[in-house]
C-alpha cells in the first residue's frame, strides 16, 4: 500500500500528453518584459534605466526588503523602458521592457552543462548565493526559497521533503525535469540540505511516473541521506501540508507553517534553480514550461526564457486559435484563465494549458443538494458547502470560526461537487475579507 | 362527577394563579426602564430597516437619537426631512435639514461604448469578478454588471439594464446608501437630487491616462481639462486624469456638457435644447 495524506483528495483525469515530449530550448522573441512583481511579497526595485544595456545574468532589480527576490537579465539586449504592462487579470503592472539584442552572458556565469557535484560553499553563503540569484519557489506560489531556508529562532528542521508530485493533471515539466536533470537535482538537494543542516531528504513522487522514481532512486542510492518515495496518485498531494502528511505522518498545526513540525519542503524544480545558482553561478532566468490541452497539436515542454510571452510558446506547439475557449496559466485545478495571450512567461508559470470551447466552459450551477461530497473532498477536513454559503451572504465571522483561512484553494471541492455550485469562488473572496477583517482588527 | 376531576382542576387554577402572581412580582421588580419616546420615535420611522442612517434598525437609531438627545450627524435618508422634522417635534428639537440625494452612477461603460473583450464564466457576483480579473470591457475602473447593487437594494430602485450591462436607479431610490456600499469599484455616488430633479455629473471613475482609458471604452473621461476651462464656477476639478463636478458649486448650466470630448459629462432631466447637438449615447441612461 502506496503512502498517501489521509483526508480527503479527488483523482482527476491525469491527461498527461507532453510526458514524453523532451524539454526543447525556445529563442526569445525581438521583445521581452520581465515584471516586476514575479514572486510572493513586495515587488523588486529596478536598477536599469531607460537605455542601459545588459548582458543575460546581469541584475534587473533587487529584492532586499525581507520577503522579496531579485530579478536579472534573461537575454542580452537593451533596456526599452520601464512602463506598465497589463497582467494575466487586466489590470496595469510595472515591468521592464527589453530589446533582445542576443544571448551573450555576464562573464561570471558558467555556461558549460558539465556536472558538479561537491558542495565548496558553507550554510549562510549558500543562502545568500540563492537570495542573489533570484532563486524562488518554482511550484507555483513563488516564495522566494532564501526566506524559506532561514529556519526562525527557536525551530529546528530535521527534514527536507523535495516536491516532485506534480499532483495537477496536465503538467509535465517537473516530471520532464527529474527524467533529464536527474544528478544536478539530487545535488541541489543535497545543497539545500547542507544550507538546512538536515541530514535526511526524501523525493516525494507519486506512482504515475515510475520512470522518474527509478531513475532518481537509482541516483539517490548513493547518498545515504537521500530516499525517493512513491506516493499514491491522488490530488492535491503537492500542496505542502498534504505531502507532509504523506510522508511523514505529521500534521501542520492551523496556521502553522511546515518548519513547526520540523519540515521544509521544496519543488524539485526548485532544487534544480538552487543547483545552478550554487554550482554555476547562473541566476534564475528561464524554467521549463508545459504547452498543453486538448486544443493543442503537439503538446510539448519547453526551455523559456523568463519574459518571454506566452503567445510565442502557443504558436510554437501549434494551438488553434479558433477552437480555443480558455487560455490557462498553470493546470487546470489551480490555473488561471487568461484574458490576453501577450504576457509573459514568469517565474511561476509551470505550465500553460489551452482548452477547446465546449469543455472550457463552467456547467450549469444546481442547487446545493447537502450531499457533503465536498466535506469528504477537503483535503484540509474544512466543510466548503459552509464556508462558500456564510461567504456569499457575508456572514465573515462564522467563515472566520469555521477555519476558512486554512483552505490551500485546491479546487477539490468545486471538482466533487454534482451541482457544480462555485464554492471554491465564495471561499476565495471569504479568505480575502477575513484577511483584510483580522487587518483592521490588529491595528 | 369523580372528585379526582375536580382536584386535577382545582390543583391547576392553584398553581396557574401562583405563577401568575409571581410573573407579576418579577415582571414589576425587575421591570427595564425605557424611555417611552423612544417607542414614538420608532413608529414615526419610515420602518423599512435600510441600514441607510448607520445604524442596524429604526429602533436602534430611535434609541440613539433618545439617548443622545440631539439630532446632530443623526438622519435618515429614507424619510427625509419630512420625518425628521416630525421627530423634531416628539423631542422637542430643531429638526435638520439635508438636501435630497439620489444614488447616482458614474459609470458608462455600456456594451456599446466598452465592448465585451472576454467572457466571464464565474459566480455572479461583482466583488468577486473585482478579485478575479478587470471586468468583460476592460477597464479596471469601469462597472462589472454582475448586479451586486441591485441585490443590496431593499427598495427596488436600482436595476441592471440588460441592453447597456449598465445599473440605473429609478425615483424610488430613498438614498440608503446600500448600493454604495456593495459596489467594490465604488462607481454609485450619493448626489444631491438637484432642482427639479437635474443633475450633472461625470459618468467616468477611471484615473488611467487618456490615451490608455480610451483604449477600452468611448465614453472614458480622459482628463483634458476641457470642462475647467469652460466652467465659470470652479465646480468642476481634475485630479488622476479624472474630472469631479462639486455638486454644490454646480450651477446647472450645461456648458460642460457640450465641450466634452468624450461625451462623459450626463446631465439628467434637463428639457431637450434648443439646437440640437449631439448628445445621443449617454442619454440612454436615465439616472
Amino acid at each position: 500500500m502506496l503512502k498517501t495524506f489521509k483526508k480527503g483528495g479527488v483523482h482527476p483525469h491525469e491527461n498527461k500528453f507532453s510526458a514524453n515530449s523532451p524539454i526543447q530550448p525556445i529563442d526569445p522573441p525581438q521583445k521581452i518584459f520581465v515584471p516586476l512583481s514575479q514572486s510572493l511579497g513586495a515587488p523588486s526595485k529596478p536598477v536599469v534605466k531607460k537605455g542601459d544595456e545588459v548582458k543575460a545574468g546581469d541584475i534587473l532589480a533587487t529584492g532586499e526588503s525581507f520577503i522579496s527576490s531579485y530579478l536579472h537579465s534573461p537575454v542580452s539586449g537593451k533596456i526599452e523602458n520601464i512602463d506598465d504592462f497589463i497582467d494575466v487579470s487586466g489590470y496595469r503592472k510595472p515591468a521592464i521592457f527589453i530589446e533582445v539584442t542576443g544571448s551573450e552572458w555576464n562573464a561570471s556565469v558558467n555556461l558549460s552543462d558539465e556536472l558538479k557535484e561537491d558542495i565548496t560553499l558553507e550554510g549562510a553563503s549558500i543562502i545568500q548565493k540563492v537570495k542573489e540569484m533570484g532563486v524562488v519557489g518554482l511550484g507555483g506560489a513563488t516564495f522566494p526559497t532564501h526566506v524559506k531556508l532561514m529556519i526562525p529562532q527557536g525551530k529546528k528542521a530535521e527534514l527536507l521533503i523535495i516536491n516532485g508530485v506534480e499532483c495537477e493533471p496536465y503538467l509535465t515539466s517537473d516530471h520532464r525535469l527529474m527524467l533529464e536533470k536527474p544528478r544536478e537535482i539530487i545535488t541541489g538537494t543535497r545543497i539545500l540540505m547542507k544550507a538546512l543542516g538536515v541530514t535526511r531528504a526524501i523525493i516525494g513522487i507519486e506512482n504515475n511516473k515510475p520512470d522518474a522514481i527509478n531513475l532518481l532512486s537509482k541516483h539517490a542510492s548513493s547518498y545515504p541521506g537521500i530516499e525517493v518515495c512513491p506516493l499514491r496518485v491522488k490530488y492535491p498531494q503537492g500542496g505542502e501540508k498534504q505531502l507532509i502528511q504523506a510522508l511523514t505522518g505529521r500534521e501542520v498545526p492551523s496556521g502553522k507553517l511546515p518548519i513547526e513540525v520540523g519540515c521544509i519542503v521544496q519543488n524539485v524544480g526548485t532544487a534544480f534553480a538552487v543547483y545552478q545558482a550554487v554550482q554555476k553561478n547562473r541566476p534564475l532566468v528561464e524554467r521549463v514550461v508545459t504547452v498543453t490541452g486538448t486544443n493543442v497539436l503537439h503538446p510539448s515542454n519547453f526551455l523559456v526564457k523568463i519574459g518571454t510571452p506566452v503567445s510565442a510558446l502557443l504558436e510554437k506547439a501549434g494551438w488553434q486559435p479558433e477552437k480555443a475557449g480558455k487560455v490557462i496559466a498553470g493546470g487546470p485545478m489551480m490555473g488561471k484563465a487568461l484574458l490576453n495571450a501577450d504576457v509573459p512567461i514568469v517565474k511561476g508559470t509551470s505550465g500553460i494549458l489551452v482548452l477547446n470551447g465546449k469543455e472550457s466552459l463552467r456547467p450549469k450551477v444546481q442547487p446545493c443538494i447537502r450531499c457533503a461530497q465536498c466535506v469528504s473532498a477537503c483535503p484540509m477536513g474544512l466543510e466548503p458547502y459552509y464556508l462558500a454559503r456564510v461567504s456569499e451572504v457575508e456572514k465573515f465571522d462564522l467563515a472566520e470560526n469555521g477555519a476558512i483561512l486554512d483552505c490551500i484553494e485546491c479546487g477539490s471541492c468545486q471538482y466533487i461537487c454534482p451541482s457544480a455550485r462555485p464554492l471554491l469562488d465564495h471561499i476565495r473572496l471569504g479568505k480575502l475579507k477575513v484577511n483584510q477583517i483580522i487587518r483592521s482588527r490588529n491595528q | 362527577m369523580n372528585p379526582s376531576i375536580l382536584y386535577a382542576v382545582i390543583t391547576l387554577a392553584v398553581i396557574g394563579a401562583g405563577s401568575g402572581a409571581i410573573l407579576y412580582w418579577v415582571a414589576s421588580k425587575f421591570k427595564v426602564e425605557e424611555d417611552p419616546r423612544i417607542d414614538t420615535v420608532a413608529e414615526a420611522l419610515p420602518q423599512a430597516n435600510c441600514g441607510g442612517c448607520g445604524y442596524a434598525g429604526c429602533r436602534n437609531f430611535a434609541e440613539a437619537i433618545v439617548k443622545t438627545g440631539s439630532l446632530d450627524n443623526l438622519f435618515c435618508p429614507v424619510g427625509g426631512d419630512e420625518v425628521m422634522k416630525r421627530i423634531a417635534s416628539i423631542l422637542g428639537l430643531e429638526a435638520p435639514t439635508m438636501q435630497p440625494m439620489i444614488a447616482v452612477v458614474r459609470c458608462n461603460g455600456s456594451f456599446q461604448n466598452s465592448p465585451s473583450k472576454f467572457h466571464y464564466d464565474g459566480v455572479k457576483s461583482c466583488a468577486f469578478a473585482h478579485i478575479t480579473f478587470t471586468g468583460e470591457g476592460g477597464c479596471p475602473f469601469g462597472c462589472l454588471g454582475q448586479g451586486d447593487c441591485e441585490r443590496a437594494c431593499s427598495f427596488d430602485a436600482i436595476h441592471i439594464n440588460p441592453k447597456t450591462g449598465l445599473p440605473e436607479v429609478n425615483d424610488k431610490c430613498t438614498a440608503c446608501g446600500a448600493c454604495v456600499k456593495a459596489c467594490p469599484r465604488n462607481i454609485i455616488e450619493m448626489r444631491p437630487k438637484g432642482k427639479k430633479d437635474r443633475r450633472i455629473f461625470i459618468t467616468c471613475m477611471n484615473q488611467e491616462k487618456g490615451a490608455i482609458a480610451r483604449k477600452n471604452c468611448e465614453a472614458a473621461c480622459i482628463g483634458c481639462n476641457k470642462c475647467v476651462k469652460e466652467c465659470r464656477f470652479d465646480a468642476i476639478t481634475v485630479s488622476n486624469n479624472l474630472a469631479y463636478i462639486d455638486p454644490h458649486k454646480c450651477t446647472l448650466c450645461r456648458k460642460c456638457v457640450e465641450v466634452c470630448p468624450t461625451n462623459c459629462i450626463l446631465e439628467v432631466n434637463f428639457p431637450p435644447r434648443k439646437r440640437t447637438t449631439q448628445s445621443d449615447s449617454p442619454a440612454e441612461i436615465t439616472a
